[in-house]
C-alpha cells in the first residue's frame, strides 16, 4: 500500500512484458499458442516464432477468421493467445468474440496490442476507445487493462489459469514500473496504490501513473486522493467500489471513451448501491489529429487533468 | 434395425449396401423426428432441415469417430454444425446416435431446454461451438484442424455449411487460411440446395462457379448426390484417406426434401405444417420406408 512511481524510472512498453510471458510460459506449457493477423511485428512475436515456429498461426489480414480459428484452436486443446492492434482485433471480430469465445465458453486470450489512441496521428480508424465498453457488456467476457511490465505479466499468466475467454488490454505507450509494497494480482481484485480517505481516483492501464501523480500534488495541498488500480473491469471489484464510495467523491480515468467503460462500470455499481458524486474522465467520442500524449493532454488524461476533477469534485461531496 | 456402426479405425465391415440401407432408415426416422418437434414447439426450419438430413445422418450414423459415453474425449472427430439454424435434423441426429436420450426432443424449444434453437455446447455435450450466426462453424473448424496439424493428431474434422452461408466473407477468409495450411484431416460439406432464405443463391449473390472457387483457394473438390447414401458414404470414405488438402464434398441437396410440397420451395425455410399437412409428410415419409 502507498506505493508511488519510482522517481526518475525507466519508461516500458508492456508489450515487451508480455511477449516475455507468453515465451516463458509456452517453454513449458505446450498447450500455447499464439495466433496473429500478420502482426507478428507489432505484436512482437517474432522471438516467439523463431522458438517455436509451429506454434505462431499467422493467418494473415482476416480478423473475424482470426478469433473464431483461436476458438477452434481452444476446442482442440491449445491456449491461443489471440493478438492484434486492438481496434481491429474488437471491432472486426466483435460477432466471433461474442458468439465463438463469451457464448460458447472457449479458453480463448484475446490480445489487444496499441489500444487506446497509441495510434494517435492515424486517427479514429486506429484508435480504440470503444473497445471496454464492447467487451465488458459481453457476459463472461474477462477484461484487463493492466498499468505496467510486472502487472501485464501477472495478467497474462491469471489469464492463462483461468477456464474462459479473457481480454487483455494492452498499450504501445511507455508507462513506469510502479511499485508495490504487497505485490498481488487477482482476476477481480483491484489495489490501493495510494492512501486517501477525501476522495477517490480509480484508474487502470496507462492512467495509473498519472492518478498516482495527481494524489502527490493533491496531498501537498492537504488531499488525501486514494488511488485505486481497477485493471480487471469485468468482473469489478465491488467490495473495493463500495469502500472508495465512503470517501464521498470518486473520479474515474480510462484511456478511453468516456461512456460505458471503466467509468460506466463505476456508476453502474454506485448509483445502485452507493450513490456518490462522481466524475468520468475520457474521450468524449471521435478525436482528433495528434500524438498519443497531445491527446491526452488535451482532453486532460493528465495529472493535472485529474487534480483538477479531484478539487471540483470536493465541493459536490455527499 | 440393423445395427452397423464403424469399427474403431472408422471403416465399417459392412458392405456398402448394408451401411447405405443403415443410414436411410435412421434419415427416415430423423425426418418424422423432427417434424414432429417442429409441430411441437411451433416454430423451426423444416426446409433446411430436410435438405441436411441425409448428410447428417451419414456422419453420426456412419462417419464419426465418437464415444456417446465420452463426448469430449480429445481423439474424437470433430462435427461442426456450420448452418446452424438446422437443430432439428442435428439434434435428432445427436440422440440417435446417443448423445443424448430420445425423450430430451420432446423440450425442443420449450423454456429451458437444451434444445435452444441454435445449438449451444455449454447446454449439449458433442455440441463443439455454437453456431447461429452464419459465417461462425468454419473457421472454428479451420482452427480445430490446425490444432490437429500442430499435434499430428488423428482426429478428423468436419463441417456442414449452408450454401446461402457461403455468401459470408468469413467463410472465405477460413477457406483461403485451410487452403493455405494443407489442412488434409478437414473436410467441409457445402448444403447445396440453391435456396436460401428469400429466394435462390444464383438470384441473390450468385455462388457459381462454385467448385472453380473453392479449387483456387486450394481445396480437392468432390460433387456428390446429397441425399444418395451410398455416393455420401463413399465420399466421406475417399476424404478419410491421406491426402494434403483440405477437401469439400460439394452436396447436391433438395431444400424440403422427402416432403413433396415442401420440396424446393424457399417459404418452406421457415414454416409449421398445419395437422393436414404434417399427417401427408408422415404418409409420405412412411411410404418411403415401405
Amino acid at each position: 500500500m502507498g506505493a508511488v512511481t519510482k522517481p526518475d524510472t525507466a519508461m516500458f512498453d508492456c508489450r515487451e512484458a508480455y511477449v516475455r510471458t507468453v515465451e516463458e510460459m509456452a517453454a513449458t506449457d505446450e498447450r500455447i499458442v499464439a495466433v496473429v493477423n500478420d502482426s507478428v511485428g507489432s505484436s512482437k512475436l517474432g522471438k516467439f516464432r523463431d522458438r517455436f515456429p509451429h506454434r505462431l498461426i499467422n493467418v494473415g489480414i482476416a480478423e473475424q477468421n482470426m478469433v473464431g480459428v483461436g476458438a477452434g484452436l481452444a476446442n482442440g486443446g491449445k491456449v491461443p493467445f489471440v493478438s492484434g492492434a486492438s481496434c481491429f482485433l474488437t471491432a472486426r471480430a466483435m460477432e466471433q468474440i461474442k458468439a465463438d469465445c463469451a457464448y460458447s465458453r472457449a479458453n480463448v486470450k484475446l490480445c489487444g496490442i496499441s489500444s487506446g489512441v497509441a495510434y494517435g496521428e492515424l486517427g479514429a480508424t486506429h484508435h480504440s476507445i470503444e473497445d471496454v465498453a464492447w467487451l465488458r457488456a459481453i457476459d463472461g467476457m474477462t477484461v484487463i487493462v493492466p498499468s505496467d511490465p510486472w502487472e501485464t505479466e501477472q495478467a497474462i499468466r491469471a489469464a492463462t489459469a483461468h477456464e474462459g475467454p479473457v481480454y487483455i488490454r494492452l498499450s504501445r505507450m511507455p508507462v513506469p514500473a510502479l511499485e508495490r509494497s504487497n505485490p498481488h494480482f487477482e482476476i477481480g481484485k483491484s489495489e490501493i496504490l495510494h492512501e486517501g480517505g477525501d476522495v477517490a481516483i480509480i484508474a487502470n492501464g496507462t492512467m495509473v501513473h498519472r492518478a498516482i501523480k495527481a494524489a502527490k500534488a493533491l496531498a501537498s495541498e492537504g488531499v488525501g486522493a486514494r488511488v485505486i488500480n481497477m485493471a480487471t473491469v469485468s468482473p469489478i471489484d465491488t467490495a473495493m467500489l463500495a469502500d472508495a464510495a465512503k470517501t464521498g467523491a470518486i473520479v474515474t480515468v480510462e484511456e478511453g471513451l468516456k461512456q460505458g467503460g471503466l467509468g460506466g462500470a463505476v456508476a453502474e455499481f454506485c448509483a445502485e448501491n452507493a450513490p456518490v458524486p462522481m466524475r468520468v474522465l475520457g474521450f468524449p467520442g471521435f478525436v482528433p489529429t495528434g500524438s498519443a500524449s497531445w491527446l491526452m493532454d488535451e482532453f486532460g488524461l493528465n495529472a493535472a487533468g485529474i487534480a483538477t476533477a479531484a478539487r471540483e469534485l470536493l465541493g459536490k461531496r455527499a | 434395425m440393423i445395427c452397423i456402426m464403424p469399427e474403431p479405425d472408422g471403416r465399417s465391415t459392412a458392405t456398402i449396401e448394408q451401411r447405405a440401407e443403415h443410414v436411410r432408415e435412421r434419415a427416415n426416422w430423423m425426418r418424422r423426428r423432427f417434424l414432429r418437434m417442429i409441430v411441437d414447439a411451433g416454430q423451426g426450419h423444416p426446409g433446411g432441415d430436410l435438405s441436411a438430413t441425409d448428410i447428417l445422418a451419414t456422419l453420426y450414423f456412419d462417419v464419426l469417430r465418437i464415444d456417446a459415453a465420452n463426448p469430449m474425449a480429445p481423439d474424437r472427430d470433430r462435427f461442426v454444425m456450420s448452418k446452424g439454424h438446422c437443430t432439428g435434423a442435428l439434434y435428432t441426429a445427436m440422440a440417435g446416435r446417443g448423445l443424448f436420450p430420445e425423450e430430451d426432443l420432446n423440450s425442443y424449444l420449450q423454456p429451458r431446454s437444451r434444445l435452444n434453437g441454435h445449438p449451444n455446447r455449454t447446454y449439449l455435450p458433442g455440441v463443439e461451438t455454437n453456431t447461429g450466426p452464419l459465417g461462425h462453424g468454419f473457421p472454428v473448424g479451420v482452427g480445430i484442424a490446425v490444432a490437429g496439424q500442430i499435434d499430428e493428431a488423428d482426429f478428423r474434422t468436419f463441417v456442414l455449411t449452408g450454401d446461402g452461408e457461403l455468401q459470408e466473407g468469413s467463410m472465405w477468409e477460413a477457406a483461403m487460411f485451410a487452403g493455405h495450411r494443407g489442412l488434409g484431416k478437414l473436410t467441409v460439406i457445402v448444403d447445396r440446395n440453391r435456396l436460401q432464405q428469400g429466394a435462390k443463391t444464383e438470384d441473390t449473390n450468385g455462388l457459381e462457379p462454385l467448385g472453380d472457387k473453392w479449387r483456387a483457394f486450394g481445396w480437392e473438390v468432390v460433387g456428390v448426390d446429397g441425399h444418395d447414401h451410398a455416393a455420401l458414404l463413399n465420399a466421406f470414405d475417399d476424404a478419410c484417406e491421406p491426402r494434403e488438402k483440405p477437401r469439400v464434398i460439394i452436396a447436391d441437396t433438395c431444400k424440403g426434401k422427402g416432403v413433396s410440397f415442401m420440396e424446393n420451395q424457399a417459404g418452406w425455410h421457415h414454416g409449421v405444417p398445419n395437422p393436414e399437412q404434417y399427417a401427408q409428410a408422415l404418409a409420405e415419409l412412411e411410404a418411403e420406408m415401405a
